[in-house]
């Protein structure tokens, strides 16, 4: 295997190896016939993301026909190649990628100015395809914006912020830190922001949904967006299904797939209350609908004193209230009432197994090649002896 | 590992000495905690600083000052230890290169940190300068062409490839990072020199000096 990287080229090589190093330890490698594909997953499988540089990408780009080759590597061995972006830009000319098989190893080889030569050769394991399971083209609601609008919006939440709710009607998309411990609700700081339709390029609801991923993800897609300039898609389906995040040009593609908290548990939510001592930080979440809705639930558990309160002043730097044909009412959340059950299993639940067999290629599924019928097997059996 | 500094007399305003030959030693942290008396950093002005020995037996009175304050400090002296005398000479140098620091900084900062060695590699051939590491998840090589325009001097006359323990080569890159040039020498044993010349804020010369034995013996190609 035979690629060649130039100029500019090798900085938004760079930045996506800086994006997948956001999501997990190991980076994929897999050399396919339609491009190169960098993967990564986190360890708990609720994240993944791949980038495929098509062979254009490349000023040279060979793989011998018939290649079956995917290798996986610590992330971190690989951004110390590419570890200074503002270096990669002012000084690499030209960036060789050769795959030696025999030695197991895989060489990154920069052409630098001032007749400069960084060679480096990264050891890496054999490892399983490791492709996700995801269908953009079905999903129910499809935005799509410039990278600058929500950098601008993820920048108004704390860096350690680790889950957000993203929540759409037809004309607005409401994006607000998730706070899950009901007894530091009262003490936390909660923001919200609200998008306009016309900020997006492209906004197509069918279903109002809530959903909570997590932020550090997004951010790592995020951080390519902005500086590559592409606008970002993103594919939100309902409470549990997993969120599409989107880049694409003519010569990659990037896409990042982050599970949301599924909807049984955002049910399981709302019957946990803060302590009644603990007076209700006001907000304007709540109306009349969110009462029905309180009242359609499950009523073993009772509601708290705070439930009929009005709304008061209002946290949110922007509000509308939403349409009453909410499917899903992750709100509910808001909702401090009831008695805190200790029973219930404290801890989200995301729902992780978007990984599973590769379907068979099928016209509608334009999102990834489709290349193996495996099943997305753990990896630790097959490491294979690396030497 | 060895670390020479020399400052030539003429960057002093006041130089003068009554005996050929002073030799002291002193305890170096101490030395600089009293150059810093007044901060490290330049802001608030200048220091201005005086330095006076008696002779054996007696400390090394400093005395600084800034902004009108004024500060003495006594460093006690002791019995200077014979420095090891590396036996470097310049007419057993067997490979001679001078760089600009530039680009040593930028492969420096780059290193491979998880690699115990750094070896450097110098030839009148292919790969002519080259610093390789091995690491947890590779080796990485650097190299320099004799072509290039970083390199100012190239003498090599013969191939040699010598490692060198990284934890002694750390400290040099602080020399490293205030130098605008750098000889790297080696000799028939694989002993490494390494020169930086430092241009101070007047335009003034000094020099950093680092001997390093090599790891190992390595053979020759």
């Amino acid at each position: 295997m035979q690629c060649v990287v130039t100029g500019g080229n090798v900085k938004v090589l760079g930045k996506a190896l800086h994006s997948l190093s956001r999501i997990g330890d190991e980076l994929y490698v897999e050399p396919q016939e339609d491009g190169l594909a960098l993967r990564s997953v986190n360890s708990s499988r609720s994240a993944y993301a791949c980038f495929l540089f098509a062979p254009l990408f490349f000023s040279r780009y060979s793989i011998p026909s018939g290649l079956n080759f995917r290798c996986k590597m610590a992330i971190k061995s690989v951004l110390t190649v590419f570890r200074s972006l503002a270096t990669l830009e002012k000084t690499v000319e030209k960036c060789h990628i050769s795959l030696d098989e025999q030695k197991d190893r895989l060489t990154f080889t920069l052409h630098c100015k001032h007749g400069l030569l960084k060679t480096h050769n990264l050891s890496y394991q054999d490892s399983e395809s490791l492709e996700a399971v995801f269908d953009k083209d079905n999903c129910a609601n499809v935005f799509r914006a410039q990278p600058r609008v929500l950098v601008d919006t993820v920048v108004h939440f704390t860096t350690s912020l680790e889950e957000v709710t993203v929540t759409v009607s037809d004309e607005r998309m409401w994006v607000r830190n998730y706070v899950e411990d009901d007894a530091e609700r009262s003490k936390a700081m909660l923001t919200e922001l609200c998008l306009a339709a016309d900020e997006f390029d492209h906004f197509a609801v069918k279903s109002h949904n809530s959903i909570t991923f997590c932020l550090k993800e997004f951010r790592g897609l995020l951080l390519f967006a902005e500086s590559t300039g592409l606008p970002v898609s993103m594919y939100l389906d309902e409470p549990g299904s997993p969120v599409v995040l989107s880049v694409t040009d003519s010569v990659l593609e990037g896409n990042f797939v982050l599970a949301t908290l599924s909807d049984d548990h955002s049910l399981h939510k709302s019957n946990r209350g803060a302590d009644a001592e603990q007076p209700q930080p006001p907000d304007d979440f709540m109306n009349d609908d969110m009462d029905a809705y309180l009242i359609a639930m499950d009523t073993s558990v009772a509601p708290g004193p705070s439930t009929a309160g009005p709304p008061t002043s209002s946290l949110a730097t922007c509000r509308k209230p939403p349409a009453p044909n909410y499917r899903t009412r992750t709100y509910s959340e808001e909702e401090e009432n009831g008695e805190e059950d200790p029973g219930r299993p404290p801890d989200k639940k995301f729902r992780s197994l978007f990984f599973g067999s590769v379907l068979p290629p099928s016209p509608q599924m334009s999102t990834q090649p489709v290349t193996t019928q495996e099943v997305l097997a753990s990896d630790s059996e097959d490491e294979t002896e690396a030497e | 590992m060895q670390a020479n500094a020399f400052i030539q007399a003429d960057i002093f305003q006041e130089f003068t000495l009554k005996e050929d030959s002073v030799v002291f030693q002193i305890n170096l942290t101490v030395l600089l905690d009293c150059l810093n008396i007044f901060g490290g950093s330049s802001v608030g002005g200048s220091t201005a600083l005086r330095m006076c020995y008696r002779g054996y037996g007696h400390p090394l009175t400093l005395f600084l000052e800034e902004g009108g304050v004024v500060t003495v400090c006594k460093i006690n002296t002791h019995e200077p230890e014979e420095p090891i005398d590396f036996e470097f000479s310049s007419c057993n140098v067997t490979n001679k290169v001078i760089l600009q620091s530039e680009s040593l900084k930028e492969a420096f900062s780059e290193l491979d940190m998880t690699s115990e060695v750094l070896q450097i590699t110098m030839s009148p051939n292919q790969p002519y300068f080259r610093l390789s590491t091995f690491g947890n998840s590779g080796n990485a090589h650097y190299d320099y062409s004799k072509d290039s325009d970083m390199m100012e001097l190239f003498q090599c006359n013969k191939t040699q490839t010598n490692r060198y323990k990284m934890s002694l080569l750390k400290p040099s890159t602080k020399a490293l990072a205030i130098s605008c040039k750098v000889s790297v020498r080696t000799d028939s044993r694989g002993v490494l020199s390494l020169q930086y010349l430092v241009r101070n804020d007047d335009g003034q010369i000094c020099f950093v000096e680092y001997f390093c034995c090599p790891d190992e013996e390595v053979e020759e190609e």
